[in-house]
């Protein structure tokens, strides 16, 4: 083959009205992700131990299958599930699909952050008769996300670079785009190089930004003096 | 009964299979000045730390202004405390703790400010204002914008009574509060409480191990040992005049130190 630059311009457009998309669901699927993180948390922490155990397992569950599996079966075996079955627009299951996987693992940086925080905190906050909303907003929160910015930014990475799994189920974004055009025209090397271009165009700057978030927040909680506070 | 501030009947306190506390009876007065001594697992923190609900007893009760802390009733019985009824007595306690536990994402009048503002719902500024008279009394009026990693551990420890002060408890709790300093540190905390414990109208409860500042401020001294209080009475007759060989043992020691 030979490397046609005309196409490789003539895709670029193309393949951006496509970024598009990619962006708009990779912030959908984080928004879920990050919400739904909570409910795992939450769902850690009730004081029966059989729910614990439940939800515990569900969550592993979906965390050690491949997101590819999940976004099949959501999109083509659950609407044939009885009772229960729904069927999903693509975006609507791949919101779902990714933003249910990677939940289980926001969770976790949740929970590192939380049990990071000082058990002495928590009994500060008892002791000054704070209620168990105000100990989580103004005690308990403020101090255990910050840490947690750089694993949560390198997660919404990660996520950016899964989402073109949403194409097996037909969301029509870059990497469709890119597909299609191949497809249609016998050329595929420039349209998928196009692809790759705009997520290293992406994720690099995002990876640099990251890395200066994780300086600054080591900075700020300064690690000598987080043992006596 | 009527008059005094705290009574503990019959506490004990087991975690898992040690008995930390077999049968505590211990009144304290309002205003009264009680310290806690006693070798180390004895179940001296234990004690302050149930009154401040940060532990629950395993049995016997503790009533605080002869209200019943870890139980209430419901439906004509008595059950456990919840999280309300807890936070309905608590108000009147509050707590010094060994690691201080400021709030490291606050500068220290966020620190004294934050309780009253947001659980009494008091004034900002009045607040504000009275938070700085707290932290000049305590000697720290030129540091009120810095966060708590910038204080040396015995300035960490007043801007944790003043934060403690500004619920104006009627008990305060003091629990070990000088361990974790450096030595030449101990003084200035030392002597806030010693004002504190001069202008008398809060009752304290300390657990320490410095016993001169005990005999100087204390109006009676527990010793406490496996879990029972050993020997009562005032400063002198404890630590002058122990009567229990275990007393006389765990004093000797001390001195040696």
């Amino acid at each position: 083959m030979k490397w046609d630059w005309s196409v490789f311009f003539e895709v670029i457009p193309l393949i951006f009205k496509g970024l598009w998309i990619t962006l708009g669901l990779t912030i959908a699927c984080y928004l879920f992700a990050m919400i739904f993180g909570f409910f795992w948390v939450f769902m850690a922490r009730i004081p029966s131990k059989t729910v614990r155990w439940i939800f515990r397992w569900i969550a592993e569950f979906i965390r050690s299958t491949p997101p590819l599996v999940q976004l099949f079966f959501i999109f083509y075996a659950w609407p044939m599930v009885p009772v229960v079955g729904v069927s999903l627009n693509p975006f609507a299951a791949a919101i779902l699909g990714l933003g249910l996987h990677f939940s289980t693992y926001l969770s976790e940086v949740y929970r590192s952050g939380i049990e990071s925080v000082d058990k002495g905190q928590w009994e500060a906050s008892t002791a000054l008769n704070l209620s168990s909303k105000q100990k989580w907003l103004k005690i308990i929160l403020p101090q255990a996300i910050p840490p947690t910015i750089p694993m949560l930014g390198n997660y919404l990475i990660i996520m950016f670079k899964e989402v073109p799994l949403a194409s097996t189920i037909g969301v029509v974004a870059m990497l469709h785009i890119a597909n299609d055009y191949g497809a249609q025209y016998w050329k595929y090397v420039e349209p998928l190089t196009v692809v790759a271009l705009f997520f290293l165009l992406l994720s690099y700057p995002s990876a640099l930004l990251i890395n200066k978030l994780e300086k600054k927040y080591n900075r700020r909680f300064d690690k000598k003096s987080v043992s006596t506070l | 009964m009527g008059e005094s501030i705290v009574h503990y009947s019959n506490i004990f306190k087991t975690f898992g299979e040690v008995d930390v506390l077999k049968g505590i009876d211990l009144e304290v007065k309002p205003a009264e000045k009680v310290a806690l001594i006693g070798p180390s697992g004895s179940g001296k923190t234990t004690i302050i730390r149930m009154l401040m609900t940060l532990e629950q007893p395993t049995s016997g009760t503790i009533l605080v202004n002869g209200e019943n802390l870890w139980q209430m009733e419901k439906k004509g019985q008595l059950v456990m405390a919840d999280e309300h009824h807890l936070r309905s007595i608590r108000g009147d306690i509050g707590m010094v703790f060994q690691h201080f536990n400021l709030f490291p994402h606050m500068t220290i009048l966020e620190n004294c400010m934050l309780a009253p503002t947001i659980v009494k719902k008091e004034d900002k500024t009045e607040v504000e204002q009275q938070a700085v008279e707290m932290l000049e009394k305590v000697g720290l009026g030129d540091k009120i914008d810095l966060y708590p990693s910038q204080l040396s551990g015995g300035q960490k420890q007043r801007v944790a009574m003043a934060r403690a002060l500004m619920m104006k408890p009627k008990v305060m709790l003091f629990d070990e509060v000088t361990s974790a300093l450096d030595p030449e540190l101990v003084g200035e905390v030392l002597e806030v409480i010693r004002d504190l414990a001069k202008e008398g109208e809060m009752a304290m409860i300390l657990v320490t191990h410095e016993m001169d500042f005990a005999l100087d401020i204390a109006d009676r001294i527990l010793f406490l040992n496996d879990g029972v209080i050993e020997e009562e009475g005032s400063p002198e007759e404890i630590l002058m005049n122990p009567k229990s060989e275990r007393l006389q043992d765990f004093l000797a020691r001390f001195n040696n130190r």
